[in-house]
């Protein structure tokens, strides 16, 4: 018996490939006024997420932030409960009333335990129809941001990142408008008023549903939400500004005493909906989407440049981009983006191994397992497909490509996608 | 609620086993009892920095990685003053292949003279990324040399100075692991789409027979109490003004850790709480102002840090924030105050538990602590805190001699 419990530790023990993957797809409902409701029963907490997202209609250069703002402040404060009310009311049932924004929608989202569910409710539905916009809390807002904001300005990457969006999609677009301080003080609480009577109407808003999820819950909702007293009473909507790139590649803001560079190197990039997707999304693992990747093992592993590099593909509603991304001591800032050329070049000259490759295939399908595991994770795939207009035969196809991927059509990709003439740079701090 | 079943094996490494059949994963969290408390004060930042050399291939496996992504895992770890954490997640089919690679990585390191040498570098830039390119970065490094005078929680877990990274050698590679890296001073916790059945021979094949650890432990240096209030001022190019104030709290194993960790949600919990109320919304002296507990193994602090609004003085904004300690120090808390922070308390214990790997840290943490089923029955002992015990955590922690303030100003 002892014998054969001996472990041999020089050899690897048998692994086996992840296989039979499927995803628990959502379930798609509607209320009584025809707002959408997805939702993912899963997982053993008795609680649930519940996100009403609003699509982004409008973007004007003379009030850029109207949009964020108004989601960041619809729960401070209503006709008829104060900012300090509606915390209360939230908090009183342990449950948190988040605002998330991004240049495409905008969300409420509420954690609660099922229990308190039927109460923490009908907060949502009054900030969603009845957010007041005080002018003194807009005013505690604006000067805290305006603070914030200018501590960002002290961060290499924070600089680093806003820059880089706006040399990829111009000023005149929400993806790449670089926002300043003066912006805020714009912001007037009738303008929040204004865009709120616009956008958040059920017309313009989807229900997103994780956790555990029971009959009562459709009930719930249906109670809360699904009258046509927020229905939209205009059909007017803004325009969202055009997608320009600047011409020029190379970018260089100097940063007086930085003790590190931070360095961003991309392009805008193909979205989700394109065919080739899949397989850049394996090439962008390889460069520098996971530990073992080749821009990690080179520039942390083997020099010690940095503490973390890494790339990603970020795919938006009206566009896409690509970056790689990484803060490295000052003085190895030219040797750092020497190697990470050296790596991009090597992809579009050389095949990659099989062995790497297939560890790449592995990982990928690991995390992608990771992936679909909980409510939260169901959920999260599903709007991201959502968002881009797809459905669940994207993931299909999407590990298909995974298993079957080649090292001549990774070449080529890398050849089409990596060209050097193509790719911006960015250095903020010290070269 | 996390179900578990606890085994130790006859070296002295405790297994807990939490079986979750809902999921394709396993999780395997490996906790060793060592933190940057361990360190000798003149080569500080050192177990961190052994964290990193622990990727860098063991006595039979070259690379720790490699091995695991082709199994469809992925690895993380940290360092904290207390503990060194690491923990894989992978398909449960392949549980072995993180037995394999941890059970190797605590039996032997290969003591790469390379690996030491990019690890110390890679540290160095995380020193400089983390606290030092960073507005407001080395506020603790600051913050804990005033606070403690003798126990080791006076340096980060970075360390003290980038030279003390510098400064090590491979032999203070191998002495620290043999010391601390061994199965009696570890706790090992899989949890996930496994079977206790299962997991059981596979820990006592793969780890069972690493040997106890060679090296003592010796008592840490317990600090004195504070005497007289201190204070610091620096100066720094920040756009604002910010203070923190730091006061001598309880452990997080002392009964009065649930009191005072509800004590400081009260004062900055949420929007609805005082310190965000009145010193954020009312008063308008703070962009941002929070306190909370450390929650460290030995006696931890209750910190309370503030960034001013430009142009308050440093004065009357400080002078608000201990009428606010003053206030809840004095007066019980209102019962739906107290209500509120326990609720807070339950829905986040809830929702971290949604996440496997969260399971899984929470039952390691718990054993360490003396139980691993108080991941279960803390939310009582938080339930059963009254208003009176709210109110003595207070008086006993916020006592102007007890303090340590750090003024860190603009140079602007």
């Amino acid at each position: 018996m002892t014998q054969l419990l001996q472990p041999n530790r020089t050899t690897t023990p048998d692994s086996k490939p992840v296989r039979n993957l499927s995803v628990q797809e959502a379930e798609s409902s509607r209320l009584s006024n025809g707002v959408a409701v997805y939702s993912v029963n899963a997982g053993f907490q008795d609680l649930v997420r519940i996100e009403f997202l609003f699509e982004n209609k409008s973007f004007s250069l003379a009030q850029p932030l109207v949009s964020s703002t108004a989601n960041r402040l619809i729960t401070e404060g209503t006709s008829r409960h104060s900012a300090l009310e509606i915390a209360q009311l939230v908090d009183d049932y342990g449950a948190f009333l988040e605002t998330e924004e991004s240049s495409d929608a905008c969300s409420i989202v509420l954690y609660t335990l099922n229990k308190h569910l039927a109460k923490t409710l009908p907060v949502v539905r009054e900030v969603l129809t009845e957010a007041a916009y005080p002018a003194s809390e807009l005013q505690v807002y604006v000067s805290k941001q305006q603070q914030r904001l200018v501590v960002e300005n002290e961060r290499v990457n924070s600089i680093a990142r806003r820059k880089f969006n706006q040399l990829l999609f111009g000023n005149q677009h929400p993806y790449g408008y670089f926002v300043q301080p003066d912006d805020y003080g714009k912001l007037e609480s009738t303008l929040l008023s204004a865009y709120h009577r616009q956008h958040y109407t059920a017309e313009n808003c989807t229900i997103l549903v994780a956790g555990k999820v029971y009959p009562t819950t459709f009930e719930l909702l249906e109670q809360n939400f699904g009258d046509n007293g927020w229905m939209s009473t205009s059909t007017e909507h803004g325009e969202m500004g055009a997608i320009t790139a600047v011409a020029d590649r190379q970018h260089y803001i100097h940063k007086d005493g930085a003790l590190q560079s931070a360095i961003r190197i991309g392009r805008p990039m193909i979205t989700r909906e394109h065919a080739d997707y899949p397989g850049l999304a394996v090439l962008n693992t390889v460069l520098g989407g996971y530990f073992g990747s080749r821009l990690m093992s080179n520039i942390r592993e083997d020099k010690g440049y940095t503490y973390g590099i890494g790339s990603a593909m970020v795919s938006l509603k009206q566009a896409g981009y690509f970056f790689i991304s990484t803060e490295v001591g000052a003085d190895v800032t030219a040797a750092a983006l020497e190697e990470i050329y050296k790596e991009i070049e090597l992809l579009r000259h050389e095949l990659i191994g099989e062995e790497e490759l297939q560890m790449v295939r592995n990982y990928m399908l690991g995390s992608f397992l990771k992936g679909i595991d909980g409510p939260f994770a169901l959920l999260d795939r599903f709007k991201s497909l959502f968002l881009s207009g797809l459905d669940y035969s994207y993931y299909r196809n999407y590990l298909h490509t995974l298993e079957t991927i080649g090292p001549e059509e990774m070449r080529d990709l890398a050849r089409k996608y990596y060209d050097r003439a193509d790719l911006y740079e960015l250095v903020v701090g010290v070269k | 609620m996390i179900q578990f079943t606890k085994h130790v094996l006859s070296n002295g490494l405790p297994l807990i086993v939490h079986e979750d059949p809902s999921t394709p994963l396993a999780t395997v969290n490996l906790l060793y009892k060592v933190g940057a408390r361990d360190e000798d004060p003149s080569r500080t930042g050192f177990a961190h920095l052994f964290e990193h050399l622990m990727f860098g291939g063991s006595v039979n496996i070259p690379e720790y990685d490699g091995p695991l992504q082709i199994a469809g895992g992925d690895n993380n770890a940290f360092t904290n003053n207390d503990i060194t954490n690491y923990y894989c997640t992978l398909p449960a089919n392949n549980l072995e292949t993180a037995f394999w690679l941890e059970s190797d990585r605590m039996l032997s390191l290969a003591f790469s003279e390379k690996s030491l040498e990019v690890q110390r570098q890679v540290v160095i830039e995380e020193f400089k990324q983390r606290y030092l390119n960073q507005p407001y970065g080395d506020v603790w490094l600051l913050l804990r040399p005033l606070a403690y005078k003798n126990h080791p929680y006076q340096w980060a877990t970075i360390g003290k100075e980038v030279a003390h990274i510098e400064q090590a050698t491979l032999e203070d590679v191998r002495e620290f692991f043999y010391r601390y890296y061994a199965p009696d001073n570890a706790i090992l916790v899989v949890a996930g789409g496994v079977k206790k059945d299962d997991v059981l021979p596979l820990a006592e094949k793969w780890f069972g027979s690493i040997k106890r650890s060679m090296g003592e432990r010796h008592p840490y240096p317990s600090e004195p109490e504070q005497q007289e209030a201190r204070e610091l001022t620096v100066h720094r190019d920040i756009p604002f003004d910010s203070i923190y104030i730091a006061y001598h709290a309880c452990a997080r194993t002392d009964a009065e850790f649930y009191a005072t960790d509800l004590m400081t949600d009260v004062l900055s919990r949420g929007k609805s709480s005082r310190l965000y109320n009145q010193l954020v919304k009312e008063k308008k002296l703070f962009s941002d102002i929070s306190a909370y507990l450390t929650g460290d193994f030995d006696k931890g602090l209750v910190v309370v840090e503030g960034k001013l609004i430009k142009g308050i003085a440093m004065d009357e904004a400080e002078n608000a924030i201990y009428q606010e300690l003053q206030r809840i120090a004095d007066e019980l808390v209102s019962e739906s105050e107290l209500d509120r922070a326990k609720n807070k308390v339950e829905s986040t214990i809830e929702f971290s538990e949604t996440d496997l790997s969260g399971r899984a840290l929470a039952l390691a943490i718990a054993d360490y602590m003396g139980d691993a089923n108080l991941a279960n029955t803390e939310m009582k002992l938080y339930a059963a805190v009254k208003r009176e015990d709210i109110l003595h955590a207070a008086k006993s922690v916020f006592r102007k001699e007890n303090s340590s303030v750090l003024h860190y100003l603009s140079m602007n």
